[in-house]
């Protein structure tokens, strides 16, 4: 079955052709829709039964290449268009089809009668079919096509409403956010290219499985390996929004909200925490790159989600709580936990795009008001939408026994074993602000009273938003049970089944076995603890006042603008990145350098050639006189020197 | 397999000027004569694609004939790997030039079509030329028709523009012949020599000449194809030449004159002057560098759209520079493909412009915008046009690009990764400039009531566009059609390189036919 793995690629590539090609003139909005949502469907399907191939076999010969064609050969350099079908693979293929095929599903209410109904399947189906590239590629490159492709789909969508403003610094327009979100990824994408280029040159090979077959025999801090970890690592800070290179994710909200949901929570943002796992024993390898991404994990997980806890726009404070949890994924990464970061990829895939969609059908209801502060009320009038954002948000806050608390629990233990008890606090409490922002987000979304305008008729969304938005919600509270930890009873199924992939690293690492499990209950109780108290505040402070946050900003001052104003970091990369670069370029390489230095030398050579021959003309009179008398001087002259010489 | 098609190759185009002028009562008899024999051509031109044996060193195509039998200057053509392919881009580019000048030329149409098909004839001359003589009569002969094609159907300064275009090249390619008379003489004076002007024997004793005037030699021609790359800083003439040009003219300008500029540097200097070449490797590759970041910071504060996309030749330019100068086989593999990139990318990125200011008579980014609603099919063809540019992954420019960034990555020639890392900068600045003139242009809303009368491309326009898009998608996916017929060739002009590197005695030579 892994043979047709091809299929899985092919179906989207096939549904954005025949909506590309001819949506235009298919007039049924369910004809596009279903084509659209129909072609990753299939893709599922055989990717669940490729999975349940591998289920069968035995655990060490679950791993195949399937090679369709050479891509790029030149010189020592071959590249192909191959995919590698392993236990990783097929995890991350079926969250993006499976997730992405709801998703699908629900884009058919969502965006009923747009304009771009067609384009935008076209888009979704191009995403699909450069994300699979992304998770199936066996080597860097094919990665990298994924990779870039995912970025461009990222870019199409979020100014997919062209036309339309979206508030930012420095943003007016929805291309501008979506400039933003193609040019902060492409600083990244070039430092991937540069540790691509190392690898070439250290391994002479981009496939993956023959770099980490070489990678065994590097010793542990070895130099070169320390600049490809490190430079892949940026690479992944592009793309999963991380410290230093978050900053386009908020932004990315300028598109329809399927899309946030699909790219910029469920999959795409993920690509950065499955590549730096797909690397584990080169990342084994270097003890200060894992150091490095297990800080700037922390630390973005607990910026993003102090930040959320000052966000009115419902969509932002979901963004912010993604860059968030991807500090988490990614703080597992750093201290090796990487079966925790790839659990807490799917978990979070399946309650962050519930959310999303959520507040898609909120949005949806509220003609466009994303304001929460404007929303209230919403419980009764849209019960489905309610219940599952409600359990959704359990489950991300981590509430025993939903999907979140597993995984989210899994990472604070190891961070807090593998790691050290500092990054133990930090995730601590970026999970404390989280149960805090997302009942406060609840609360004033959908409880109290009603604060919207007269003229507001909110509405429960169609079947087609709402279906998978059950679907989703159940995922999210039974999605933990495949990594229940050894001491609740649990078999931990995903790592099991993830071992051989981490197996290597593993080795390198050499992590001790924890018997003490004593502090792992202790951690685990302080964690339920931590859930239930940000449950309570968030609750109970803005149910009793929904303009809490007056009096909270009143108080706290200067802190609470940071906040609000996102550390100012947007501000700073302007003022200290971008203005300079184009006022030099504008003002001194263009009108000085380029106009006044190079083409003013080139026009004065012209300008100074004229001027000596106007000069020289003088001498060709035509009057045989002047000739005459000129060589009678000129004789007179040498006849002067040989005298007087 | 045709007999002597490298004849009618080159000459086809020249009968066709001749009897595009006999046809001039008629303005469209005048058209398709055009188109029809440059269609011809290229139908011609196919022959060479398929019938080129890759694992042949020989050069293929053979065509030759005493000239001057005194100067012992003979008309001799021939085309290895590298060669071909640029013929075939010429003889590609020039119906799809014609065609977009269907509308857009009104006054004088059959000197225009003539002076196309010479312009024609001239290109493939300049690439299938094996004598050294014999070449620089192309490469002079390019300049007339180009001459007049800006400086009759040119913008409102064309005539500064021309001049300029003209005297640049000029002072480079005197320079050049003075090199290629000295290299004639310096053949007479090894034991049994007598003057030569033939490339492939010149091949073989050139790389004799001492370090020292070597350098000279290798300058001459360097600076002349330089000039034409445009390689910072004799970049000027560009923005003006192409600014001014009529659309078809921009278009055969960035598509395949500069290209010769990249082409000589292969097969002079590198060919002619291996020792000098590798001493001056990393100063043109810093060249190149440069000429990446400076054409990529200066063509984002542009206003005018056209000298935005001439301004980021610079920078794609730079690339090839540095896959040439690297010398790895990878390298230039990617500097080669890279070279076809920019013809279709470019190209069609200068159609694009001519089809928008056909439209409206302006070039100016800050008169569009919302182009997206007005005019979609054309701003979806901006758009893939615009990502070949920049080099995404599974479009044409990317497999360029990374090729000469991965191959001058390792080369040892330029021994440091620092030409890499600066000039990989470029895919990131590339990404900016484009894409905010594509959003300022396309997206958002319009910003002059006069975008509201627009009309979408025609068929003519999208037939114009969808072979070039074809070639974007088809080298990004599988460049290996291409990358196959020239790695051969290339591997042995590196191979050349790496003997003189290692001061092994040269035994890749070129048989002689």
């Amino acid at each position: 079955m892994y043979q047709y793995v091809g299929l899985i690629v092919l179906f989207p590539l096939i549904g954005l052709l025949v909506n590309g090609l001819f949506g235009r003139k298919i007039k049924s909005e369910s004809i596009v829709g279903i084509i659209g949502s129909g072609a990753v469907g299939l893709s599922f399907l055989v990717a669940a039964a490729i999975f349940i191939e591998m289920l069968g076999m035995p655990a060490e010969d679950r791993a195949h290449t399937v090679t369709l064609f050479t891509w790029i050969a030149a010189g020592s350099l071959t590249v192909s268009a191959a995919y590698l079908v392993d236990q990783l693979s097929i995890l991350m293929t079926l969250v993006v089809t499976g997730v992405g095929f709801l998703i699908h599903v629900y884009s058919i209410g969502y965006m009923h009668g747009d304009r771009g109904f067609w384009r935008f399947f076209t888009y979704l189906n191009l995403f699909i079919f450069a994300m699979l590239n992304l998770v199936l590629a066996d080597n860097y490159l094919l990665m990298f096509l994924g990779w870039e492709g995912v970025g461009l789909c990222s870019y199409l969508l979020i100014g997919f409403w062209y036309d339309k403003k979206f508030e930012g610094v420095k943003i007016t327009w929805t291309g501008d956010a979506a400039n933003k979100a193609f040019w902060v990824n492409r600083i990244g994408d070039f430092a991937f290219m540069i540790g691509m280029f190392l690898i070439f040159r250290e391994f002479g090979t981009l496939t993956f499985n023959e770099v980490m077959g070489d990678a065994g025999t590097l010793a542990v801090g070895n130099d070169t390996v320390f600049w490809i970890t490190l430079l892949l690592f940026l690479g992944a800070t592009g793309k999963s929004a991380q410290i230093p290179l978050f900053v386009w994710l908020p932004d990315a909200m300028a598109g329809p909200t399927p899309v946030s949901a699909l790219i910029h929570a469920a999959t795409m943002v993920t690509a950065g925490v499955y590549m730096v796992a797909r690397n584990s024993a080169l990342y084994a390898l270097a003890p200060d790159t894992m150091m490095i991404v297990a800080i700037g994990g922390a630390i973005t997980a607990i910026m993003a989600a102090s930040i959320g806890l000052a966000q009115n726009d419902i969509k932002k404070v979901l963004a912010y709580s993604t860059v968030s949890q991807l500090g988490f994924m990614f703080l597992a990464l750093g201290v090796g936990a990487y079966t925790a970061a790839i659990f807490h990829v799917m978990t979070h895939a399946f309650f962050k795009a519930c959310l999303f969609l959520g507040s898609g059908s909120v949005i949806h209801a509220m003609h466009e008001e994303q304001d929460i502060r404007h929303m209230g009320g919403l419980k009764k009038i849209m019960p489905y939408t309610y219940w599952t954002f409600l359990i959704s948000s359990f489950a991300i806050a981590g509430f025993p026994p939903l999907s979140g608390f597993f995984s989210k629990d899994e990472i604070l233990w190891k961070a807090f074993a593998d790691g050290s008890p500092v990054l133990w606090v930090i995730g601590a409490t970026a999970a404390l602000m989280t149960a805090f922002y997302m009942f406060r987000m609840v609360t004033l979304t959908f409880g109290g009273e009603p604060r919207w305008a007269k003229d507001k008729h909110p509405h429960e969304s169609p079947a087609s938003m709402t279906i998978p938005l059950i679907v989703l919600a159940a995922l999210a509270v039974v999605g933990g049970f495949v990594g229940v930890p050894a001491v609740l009873g649990g078999g931990n199924a995903i790592e099991q089944w993830l071992h051989p992939l981490f197996a290597q690293a593993h080795n390198t690492l050499a992590l001790p076995e924890h018997t003490n499990h004593a502090t792992e209950y202790l951690l685990m109780a302080i964690s339920v603890a931590i859930a239930v108290t940000g449950f309570w505040f968030g609750r109970s402070v803005y149910m009793k006042n929904p303009e809490a946050d007056r009096s909270i900003a009143a108080r706290t001052g200067v802190l609470y603008r940071l906040l609000a104003n996102k550390y100012y970091v947007d501000n700073v990369y302007h003022a200290g990145l971008v203005t300079p670069i184009v006022k030099t370029s504008d003002r001194f390489l263009f009108r000085i350098f380029d106009v006044r230095i190079i083409d003013g030398f080139v026009n004065g050579l012209a300008r100074t050639t004229g001027w000596v021959s106007s000069v020289l003309r003088y001498m060709q009179t035509g009057v045989v006189q002047n000739y005459a008398a000129l060589i009678v001087l000129g004789i007179v002259v040498v006849l002067g020197l040989l005298i007087f010489s | 397999m045709i007999p002597h098609v490298l004849n009618y190759i080159l000459f086809l185009p020249l009968i066709g000027a001749a009897a595009v002028l006999l046809a001039r009562r008629s303005e469209n008899a005048v058209r398709w004569t055009g188109l029809i024999f440059s269609l011809l051509t290229f139908v011609l031109s196919l022959e060479l694609f398929f019938g080129y044996d890759p694992q042949n060193p020989a050069m293929q195509f053979v065509e030759k004939m005493s000239w001057i039998p005194s100067l012992n200057v003979s008309y001799h053509l021939g085309l290895d790997g590298i060669s071909m392919l640029l013929v075939v881009l010429s003889t590609f580019l020039t119906p799809i030039v014609l065609i977009s000048s269907w509308k857009s030329i009104e006054k004088q149409v059959a000197p225009y079509v003539a002076l196309m098909l010479v312009l024609e004839t001239a290109m493939i001359g300049v690439f299938a030329s094996l004598d050294t003589f014999l070449f620089y009569v192309f490469w002079e002969l390019i300049l007339i028709p180009m001459y007049f094609i800006i400086g009759i159907w040119g913008g409102k300064d064309r005539i500064y523009a021309t001049v300029k275009f003209f005297i640049f090249t000029m002072v480079g390619s005197l320079l050049m012949l003075i090199a290629i008379i000295w290299l004639g003489y310096y053949a007479s004076t090894q034991p049994g020599g007598v003057f030569t002007t033939d490339l492939l024997l010149l091949m073989d004793i050139a790389p004799t000449i001492p370090l020292d005037i070597q350098s000279w030699m290798f300058a001459a021609f360097a600076l002349s194809f330089l000039i034409k790359v445009p390689a910072f800083p004799l970049h000027t003439w560009l923005p003006d030449a192409h600014v001014q040009a009529p659309t078809g003219g921009s278009v055969i300008l960035a598509g395949v004159l500069l290209k010769m500029g990249t082409y000589g540097l292969i097969r002079f200097n590198l060919q002619l002057f291996p020792e000098a070449s590798l001493e001056y490797a990393s100063v043109l590759s810093v060249l190149g560098v440069v000429g990446i970041i400076y054409g990529a910071l200066v063509s984002m504060v542009q206003k005018d759209v056209k000298k935005l996309v001439a301004y980021s030749s610079v920078s794609h330019m730079g690339f090839i520079l540095l896959g040439i100068f690297g010398v790895t086989v990878s390298g230039m593999q990617g500097g080669l493909i890279q070279m076809l990139n920019h013809g279709l990318s470019t190209g069609a990125l200068f159609l694009i412009v001519g089809m928008i200011y056909d439209r409206r008579h302006t070039r100016m980014i800050e008169e569009f915008g919302g182009l997206a609603r007005q005019i979609p099919v054309f701003s979806t063809f901006f758009m893939i046009v615009t990502l070949s540019s920049i080099g995404l992954p599974g479009l044409n420019g990317f497999v360029g690009e990374f090729l000469i960034l991965i191959g001058s990555f390792e080369s040892t020639v330029l021994g440091s990764i620092w030409y890499v890392v600066f000039a990989a900068t470029g895919v990131v600045f590339a990404a900016v400039y484009m894409l905010w003139m594509y959003q300022r242009m396309v997206f958002g809303v319009s910003r002059n009531p006069e975008n509201e009368k627009l009309v979408d491309l025609s068929a003519r326009e999208i037939g114009l566009l969808l072979p070039i898009v074809l070639f974007i998608f088809w080298i990004g996916v599988y460049p290996g059609t291409f990358l196959s017929k020239s790695e051969s060739t290339v591997q042995r002009v590196v191979e050349k390189l790496e003997q003189v590197q290692k001061g092994e005695a040269i035994t890749t030579t070129v048989p002689k036919p």
